[in-house]
């Protein structure tokens, strides 16, 4: 059976891999996320996805790969090793906000759907969600707040609220 | 004080859902232990040694009588009749049941409370002076800045898995009482040369098993930036604090290895990005508008304040609560009256239901509906008619709240311990009882002036061990519960951390320990210092000698 994963807060088919962060090979076929340092020394990066573990920073990424060059990779993931590792919110908003990547942002790794909605807040667009429950019930916890305070891409809420 | 707008409300109702449906997966085995863990904690829920505590946030320490009535009444309804004023403005409630909580939660939310942030490696509740807008000493209100912090740290999105804990404190006037320096953040409010509003920024102090003193990062941040910088601090430790080793995971430790220099250098990078000012004047001046003051008879004077001469040599009960329990207030012919929570026999900072229901009444008839806690786990009515003090001080002595000894040695700050909490290596109440008994008599305990014995009992220093001129910390020798006394801690300007005395102590010595710590320094001191002056200029060889002779 197709795995699905969460994007754009639909359900949709998915047949992307993801390799070991240690694997030294690049295995055959398509829709391939590398590691970074093993997707560092493909040629042709844009055709694979990268994945970076919560230890590296969006910075990272881009002392390897021009920011310029961003939005020509395929797609970008960040792992969650635990649920409580939170390193991987900034590395989002930095990718976005900072560096302008546009492209698909995957969650994956352990997070939870009670998390869903902070990491869209920070920028991720798609979410390879393993914890217990459906997927489709999955869905209504992007809407669990009914506003914010902060702002990240948007304005802060007093300003919304015109202080 | 602060009154919710529609967003403010519909945002504290749906984490009250978002709760009961995250307890409901956890009770039906869906979320497993450790996923719903920090899911508690960023509500308050500990689990203790004999149930779950949960700590209800109170912003800025202000609660208005509704507030008061509705805590009573959880208190009487869900828990035991009783609950724990904490000292960073928190009451925490020691028998609830995880079923119960979410119900607990609605309730408080109708009244405009939660307990949001109040536990868990996430921004904690903003603290800020205990008497903020009535302090003679206040250079500014800072009501308004922690609205916007409060605002700026709940539900943030990117600071919500931290790797640990994270307080912030804002302190807005010439003496500290919110421990400024002891926090991950301290921000100081302060005007620059031009006459405008700013903070010192403060990163990386802390309590806990490695004390430390902030560091200043910033000597004056313009005000409009700071969010941003909040942001770039928050931004820095995220990415770089520890994650390995929960005791190297505090933003000081951070600091620490990077040098405040580097750190500092790191902060400001991150903030260049970020920088444009998110807040103005306008901004400022509507947050003002929720923290108006009361409205005060403006035509008083300070008629019995003033006699602070007659009141000193006269030795009623009423005059002794004068001179300690009554504050001078900002606005002539008021006073701010502390409500000690300390009288011997009752655990440091516990509090029953109907007392509270009882200072309800009290602040509505007497301080404009609103009521404080403190940092010292007391509480507060900050507006009171000088004329009324005679009439107000029958009524709380009725409610045994009237105990004269706010700032004496037996206004000991002072954790829940080994009755409760399950972290303990020691009892922390038990000790701070046997003290208040060994210096009964009032006039000795007037005589030694004021003096901060704070209470921990364990490493964890919720009872702020290390900053009480006298500390004292609950430790495991083999199984025995023993305590470790250091002196020379001080919460305020300038801050200190105290030094371990010597060898700690059985249970049964500590309180014949302080009273010859106090007694030397009675010998020791000069006139008119007080017991942290005195040990600033002897140290603590003296003491040493003293305790343990050879
Ligand atoms: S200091 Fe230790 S014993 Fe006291 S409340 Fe904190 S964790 Fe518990």
């Amino acid at each position: 059976m197709t795995q699905r994963i969460i994007k754009g807060r639909t359900l949709i088919p998915d047949e992307w891999r993801v390799v070991e962060k240690d694997s030294a090979l690049i295995p055959a076929g398509e829709r391939i996320i590398l590691p970074l340092a093993l997707w560092s020394t493909t040629k042709s990066r844009e055709q694979y996805g990268v994945w970076l573990d919560s230890e590296q920073t969006a910075d990272d990424l881009t002392a390897t790969h021009s920011a310029d060059l961003l939005n020509d990779i395929a797609l970008i993931a960040i792992n969650f090793p635990t649920h409580t590792d939170g390193r991987g919110f900034s590395t989002a908003r930095l990718l976005r906000e900072r560096h302008g990547y546009k492209g698909e942002l995957r969650a994956i790794g352990a997070f939870l759907r009670d998390q869903l909605y902070y990491l869209e807040r920070c920028g991720f667009d798609a979410f390879a969600l393993t914890d217990k429950g459906t997927l489709e019930d999955a869905l209504r916890y992007f809407s669990i707040f009914p506003t914010h305070y902060q702002n990240t891409a948007d304005q802060p809420l007093f300003k919304r609220q015109g202080y | 004080m602060y009154q919710y707008n529609r967003d403010d409300q519909s945002l504290i109702d749906a984490r009250v859902e978002q709760f009961r449906d995250q307890t409901q997966r956890y009770l039906a085995g869906q979320l497993s232990e450790s996923e719903f863990l920090p899911l508690r904690l960023q509500n308050g829920l500990y689990i203790q040694r004999l149930a779950p505590m949960l700590r209800i946030a109170i912003p800025y320490g202000m609660l208005s009588s509704r507030q008061l009535r509705k805590l009573a009444h959880i208190m009487r309804y869900y828990d035991k009749g009783y609950g724990h004023i904490s000292t960073r403005q928190n009451i925490q409630l020691n028998w609830s049941h995880l079923e119960e909580v979410p119900d607990i939660l609605a309730e408080l939310a109708e009244v405009q409370m939660h307990a949001i942030q109040t536990s868990g490696n996430c921004v904690r509740n903003i603290t800020t002076d205990q008497f903020a807008g009535v302090a003679r000493d206040e250079i500014v209100d800072p009501r308004p800045w922690c609205e916007l912090v409060r605002q700026w740290s709940t539900f943030h999105p990117e600071f919500a898995f931290l790797p640990r804990k994270f307080k912030i404190a804002v302190s807005a006037s010439k003496e500290d009482r919110t421990a400024v320096y002891l926090h991950d953040i301290g921000l100081l409010l302060r005007h620059n040369a031009a006459g405008e509003i700013g903070f010192k920024v403060l990163v990386g102090g802390g309590l806990g098993r490695t004390p430390v003193i902030g560091s200043v990062v910033r000597e004056f941040l313009p005000y409009p930036h700071l969010l941003n910088y909040l942001d770039a601090i928050l931004r820095v430790y995220n990415q770089f604090g520890r994650r390995d080793n929960r005791y190297k995971a505090r933003i000081k430790i951070l600091v620490r290895s990077m040098g405040t220099e580097k750190f500092t250098a790191a902060v400001e990078k991150e903030w260049q990005h970020i920088n444009a000012p998110l807040v103005d004047e306008a901004t400022v001046a509507k947050l003002q508008k929720h923290f108006p003051l009361p409205a005060y008879d403006r035509s008083l004077s300070d008629d019995l304040l003033n006699n602070d001469n007659t009141i000193a040599q006269d030795n009623s009960a009423f005059a002794q609560w004068m001179t300690h329990n009554v504050m001078p207030h900002r606005q002539a012919g008021y006073a701010i009256v502390n409500l000690s929570l300390k009288r011997t026999g009752m655990a440091p900072g516990d509090i029953t239901d109907d007392q509270m229901d009882a200072i309800a009444d009290l602040a509505d008839e007497y301080s404009y509906g609103e009521a404080r806690t403190t940092h010292e786990q007391n509480l507060v009515l900050a507006d009171i008619r000088q004329s009324d003090l005679p009439a107000l001080w029958k009524r709380l002595t009725q409610l045994h709240l009237a105990t004269a000894n706010i700032g004496t040695l037996h206004d000991i700050i002072c954790c829940p311990g080994g009755d409760f909490c399950s972290l303990a290596n020691a009892k922390s109440i038990p000790i701070a009882e046997s003290i208040q008994r060994q210096i009964a008599d009032m006039q000795k305990l007037y005589d030694l002036g004021d003096i901060d014995l704070n209470i921990s009992g364990c490493m964890n220093a919720c009872g702020h061990h290390h900053i009480g001129h006298i500390g004292i910390l609950g430790v495991d020798k083999k199984g025995a519960e023993f305590y470790q006394v250091s002196l020379g801690g001080n919460a305020g300007f300038p801050p200190s951390v105290g030094t371990i005395l010597g060898p700690s102590f059985a249970q049964e010595r500590v309180p014949q320990v302080i009273e010859s710590i106090v007694r030397l320094y009675v010998d020791q001191r000069q006139a008119g210092e007080r017991f942290i002056e005195t040990y600033r200029r002897i140290g603590i060889e003296p003491f040493r000698t003293h305790i343990y002779p050879q």
